[in-house]
């Protein structure tokens, strides 16, 4: 009995989530003495072999025209056909947009148990238990279950990819997909960036910034880093920026190694889509925002001041490095 | 149009969050609850349509009695009538086959969730509905318009957004975007006494398997006091990122 993991790519490239669930996957069969398999569903990166490297010791592709666009019911069945063909155990889903859309489908067409929001390798496979996040991250819960099958669906970020030496042996999965019961008109997205849910690092700034147009030192800031920008709720709000990058319990949930929160005083719905970001900065100019007890590390300061400092530190420690 | 819209009876987000016997299960002791978040963005969302096509909008909650407040906080806000299933909400399948039961009775032709609880966080009970009903499902959904039987929508992906469109009946998980925050209604007096007389039907459960359950809670680690730094040394906070937290 295998363990499966569902191989997202975008724009022909697959996603570092990707390479996460194939790490996750892989221990799960380290530990159960099974192999893992991806499998990629519709228009694909050149080289599946490479999921090799993150531990798939099989790479399953899935290539009828019909799945070049999502749709959750399709991409469902097709995961559901590879499960029987394959005879899986576990299944591992990252929790994507897409991902958070196919799981639960899968999860009735499959009659397997659905285990969400996890942050941890199971605690133990007979029965399964396995941790994940709950309460908005407030509290932690040991899931259990004892159907045949889980689909266990791991939080970007919260695991890691870990390097593997597998073969990657790539085959073909003829699949008839269910029909496309949606119809996709149009995508409009930034290209070229890393998902905010993958950031490893992350520059978010809030009201503090005062206006839109003074992004630019934020921009300059998470350019020099690397990091991709976020903001908080009122700031996307205000349309100052995209609500795609809205942080918080009505945005987007997101655990970079490293958030730095300027000019943002820290409501606890802001808190709750961050708090597990393993390191976090807070500049603010008010020495009792909440923000700061949440921190790791805290300048009090006034970031048109500040920001500009801290990344000229930073090319300087760029360029020295 | 008839339109359904589940809600989640959720902790207020600033509630501490305790457990109780054990750990093993969620200590609601001087919790407050209110309408799961996300759901209240489709409420109304649900209002909107309504007003704009006519038709009907009813909440529906699966829990015990306790929920009642809630499900008429979603009456006063406008809902025209609601149903609960008797049951406690444990398991996401258990939850999305107690609401499957419902749409097949009264043949809703959208079905609007929250995409998550902020209890739980689960994000599984809209997809599962969905997928035992055999309809279109549209999850981190930002966007609806509906023409006659036809959808327009629009959901999140990675760093955008896409629009798709699907036939009615359809279920989505809704979130912020379906509305603006400024649009969301707070109940006013009038809507609040109407409350009070509007139907609440209360059913038994249905006969559905749990898949899941909690071994046990536990909270998080609290985190090591804050190192402060002078706004003047901004290179200490670079060596500490470096050599401390080792993140860049």
């Amino acid at each position: 009995m295998s363990v499966i993991i569902f191989a997202e790519s975008t724009e022909g490239k697959f996603k570092k989530a990707t390479f996460e669930a194939c790490s996750y996957g892989a221990k799960i069969a380290a530990a159960t003495g099974s192999e893992a398999h991806a499998l990629v569903i519709g228009s694909a990166p050149a080289d599946l072999s490479v999921l090799g490297k993150y531990g798939a010791d099989k790479v399953h592709h899935a290539s009828d025209a019909a799945l070049d666009e999502f749709n959750g019911a399709a991409v469902a069945s097709v995961l559901k056909a590879a499960m029987d063909a394959i005879g899986a155990k576990y299944v591992v889903i990252s929790g994507s947009f897409n991902g958070k859309t196919v799981a639960p489908i899968l999860s009735v067409k499959a009659g397997a148990a659905l285990i969400t929001n996890v942050n941890s390798l199971p605690a133990s496979y007979g029965p399964l238990v396995v941790r994940r996040s709950a309460f908005s991250s407030k509290g932690l819960a040991d899931y259990t279950t004892s159907a045949d099958v889980a689909i266990i669906s791991i939080i970007p970020n919260a695991i890691g990819v870990e390097e593997h030496n597998k073969a990657g042996e790539v085959a073909t999965l003829d699949a008839a997909p269910a029909a496309k019961n949606t119809t996709v008109v149009s995508v409009d997205r930034v290209k070229g960036q890393i998902p905010l849910p993958e950031a490893e690092l992350v520059v978010s700034a809030g009201r503090g910034m005062k206006a839109a147009e003074n992004w630019t030192l934020i921009e300059k800031l998470a350019d020099t880093l690397g990091a991709a920008t976020a903001c908080s709720k009122p700031v996307s709000d205000m349309h100052w920026r995209p609500h795609t990058e809205h942080v918080g319990q009505t945005g987007i949930a997101i655990r970079p190694n490293l958030y730095i929160a300027i000019g943002i005083s820290g409501a606890i719905q802001h808190l709750a889509g961050v708090s597990n970001s393993k390191t976090i900065v807070v500049i603010n100019s008010d020495a009792e925002a909440p923000f700061f007890k949440a921190a790791d590390y805290g300048i009090v300061g006034d970031a048109f001041d500040v920001v500009p400092k801290l990344t000229a530190a930073i090319e300087a420690f760029k360029a020295s490095n | 149009m008839k339109i359904l819209v589940c809600i989640s009876h959720v902790p207020d987000t600033t509630a501490k969050i305790n457990f109780k016997d054990n750990n093993t299960a969620f200590d609601t002791d001087g919790v407050s609850f209110v309408i799961n978040p996300y759901d209240e963005f489709g409420l109304t969302k649900a209002l909107f349509l309504k007003e704009k096509h006519g038709g009907t909008v009813t909440v529906c909650h699966v829990g015990p009695a306790s929920a009642e407040p809630t499900i008429r906080k979603a009456l006063a806000i406008g809902a025209d009538d609601a149903i609960r299933v008797d049951a406690e909400p444990t398991d996401g399948f258990f939850v999305a086959s107690q609401l499957a039961a419902i749409v097949k009775e009264n043949q809703y032709d959208v079905v609007i969730c929250g995409q998550e609880s902020i209890d739980y966080n689960g994000g599984q009970v809209p997809g599962m509905l969905a997928a035992l009903l055999d309809l279109p499902f549209v999850n981190a959904c930002v966007g609806l318009e509906v023409e006659g039987t036809n959808a327009t929508l629009e959901r999140e992906i990675d760093g955008g957004k896409e629009k798709l469109t699907a036939s009615l009946p359809l279920v989505l998980g809704g979130k912020k975007g379906l509305v603006e925050e400024s649009d969301l209604r707070i109940p006013n007096m009038r809507g609040i006494m109407m409350a009070r007389s509007k139907k609440l039907e209360v059913k038994p459960a249905t006969d559905a398997a749990k898949h899941t359950a909690v071994a046990q809670f536990e909270k998080p680690q609290p985190k090591a006091p804050v190192k402060m730094i002078a706004a003047d040394n901004v290179e200490e906070l670079v060596n500490l990122l470096h050599t401390e937290a080792k993140v860049i």
